[in-house]
């Protein structure tokens, strides 16, 4: 019997909403973590009862959590409190020091900063996690000063993938509104040595290597912000997403444009088509169509709200272009949410699940490709990530 | 014996319900104390202090006797009172958010 799992992150806790595959009943289970942010939440595609969490506060910093049990008990790995002797070191769980050493990176020591000054480079906060595919121990971390961490050892400790920020592009570097983070993390599944990662305000990136080396892979984005037309770094990429059955074909909700890269990121054309707005922050793509995409339509980066009071997923069933409105069951007035950039996501099942929070606090689901919506809640904190996992 | 009152976010954290007490070796220091602390709790690590600087978070502050230590060097000896127990030392979460 198959069940989804949603994993809901906010500003005041996380959130584990669980169904059968109806989803039509929902169980809540949470705050986890009470009071503070949690950014992402993700499962190990391996061993789906392995999840790990993005924990942060301006009090305390950075924590992260992991669950061997699907989230009914958390620990901080490495965290045990020890009985005497104490044995340190321990509590590496939620040390992300940036690499500075000449063996291993480029060491960067500024990016531009919001006036166009030089700023140095300071760990706030993980934002993303992506689980590796095929290890359960080995997990990538997107931070804000944007970089790119990996553990090998479930979570214990976290090494910089410095070739990253050592490509060089980094004084181009620069922070959006949110600030400067690493937010998306997609891995290609037919080539292990492949990734691909995006940063708010410098582009996509990807590496061939398993992360030692990067390219910037932006040819195509435009951007108003920018004098140079053909700026290889600087883009405000909001979000990227494939299909893993066609990973060569990336789609990316950019500040302003909905974009399409057919070629693994070498090229990109932009998409938009007859959307209402092209701003907007998540982008995802159902799960048993490559061809099938979902956005949804902000006023504008000023604005951060759907345009006229209504809430409205967009979908195009033929890789962009031409998009439809999904409003069956969506607040059509007087609406004025946010939906931020990783809480949008799918689940596998045969009718395939579509889910997305907001800043207002309400889960919406839909059973069925977006066709119909359902607030599976109301009334969390904003919601800043979402989830899903479907479990056999 | 030192005794130790953490934010309540940190105790729950740790797990802990209550004060921390510790035994501490020589003089007693912030140092030497929230060295102690993080050996007993590793989970703790990069909560109070910043790993490698060992600098206060910016939003914590250091409070004994009715005194705000948290100017103090982390080197000087605590007050005798937190020294012998009859004090705590607090570590406290700065009032923010409006």
């Amino acid at each position: 019997m198959s069940k989804v799992r949603v994993l809901v992150g906010t500003r005041k806790g996380g959130f584990i909403l669980t169904s059968d595959a109806q989803r039509k009943k929902w169980d809540v289970s949470g705050p986890n973590f009470a009071g503070w942010e949690i950014y992402h939440i993700k499962g190990s595609p391996v061993d789906p009862n392995r999840i790990y969490t993005s924990q942060t506060s301006p009090w305390f910093g950075q924590i992260i959590q992991r669950s061997d049990d699907g989230g009914q008990t958390w620990n901080i790995p490495g965290g045990e409190k020890l009985p005497e002797p104490y044995d340190p070191p321990g509590g590496q769980s939620n040390k992300f020091a940036y690499d500075t050493s000449p063996e291993t990176g480029k060491p960067l020591s500024t990016h531009q900063w919001y006036d166009g000054t030089q700023h140095p480079w300071e760990f706030k906060r993980v934002w993303h996690l992506e689980p590796s595919l095929t290890d359960p121990d080995l997990v990538y971390a997107g931070v804000e000063d944007a970089a790119l961490f990996v553990t090998k050892d479930g979570g214990k400790s976290w090494q910089e993938l410095a070739g990253l920020r050592g490509h060089g592009s980094g004084p181009q570097w620069a922070p959006g509104a949110g600030g400067m983070g690493l937010h998306s993390i997609l891995l290609d599944p037919n080539n292990p040595g492949r990734i691909y990662i995006a940063i708010s305000a410098a582009g996509v990136f990807r590496s061939d290597d398993t992360g030692k080396t990067w390219k910037p892979v932006n040819k195509g984005l435009k951007s108003q912000y920018i004098p140079d037309p053909n700026a290889e770094v600087g883009h405000c990429v909001h979000r990227i997403a494939m299909h893993p059955s066609r990973p060569n074909v990336l789609y990316m909700q950019k500040h302003w444009d909905v974009m399409r890269s057919d070629d693994a990121g070498e090229s990109w054309h932009e998409v938009s088509g007859n959307l209402p707005t092209d701003f907007g922050f998540p982008i995802e793509v159902h799960a048993h169509e490559p061809e099938t995409i979902y956005v949804v339509p902000i006023k504008s980066d000023s604005e951060h709200f759907p345009p006229d009071g209504k809430l409205r997923v967009y979908r195009s069933r033929k890789g962009g272009n031409e998009w439809e409105a999904l409003t069956n069951g969506l607040p059509q007035r007087d609406c004025y949410v946010n939906v931020l950039r990783d809480a949008m996501a799918v689940d596998t099942l045969d009718s395939c699940g579509v889910y997305f929070g907001t800043t207002g606090g309400q889960v919406y689901a839909s059973p069925n490709g977006g066709d119909n919506w359902e607030a599976i809640v109301h009334d969390l904190p904003p919601v800043l990530s979402v989830e899903v996992q479907t479990l056999q | 014996m030192i005794r130790v009152v953490l934010p309540a976010h940190l105790r729950t954290l740790a797990r802990i319900e209550g004060e921390v007490t510790l035994d501490v070796k020589g003089q007693p220091t912030q140092r030497i104390v929230l060295d102690a602390l993080e050996a007993r709790y590793p989970m703790l690590c990069g909560t109070i202090r910043d790993h490698d600087t060992q600098k206060r978070r910016p939003f914590l502050r250091f409070f004994a006797c009715q005194e705000d230590l948290s100017h103090e060097s982390p080197d000087a000896p605590l007050p005798a009172a937190v020294v012998s127990g009859q004090e705590p030392f607090l570590i406290i979460g700065s009032v923010a958010g409006g």
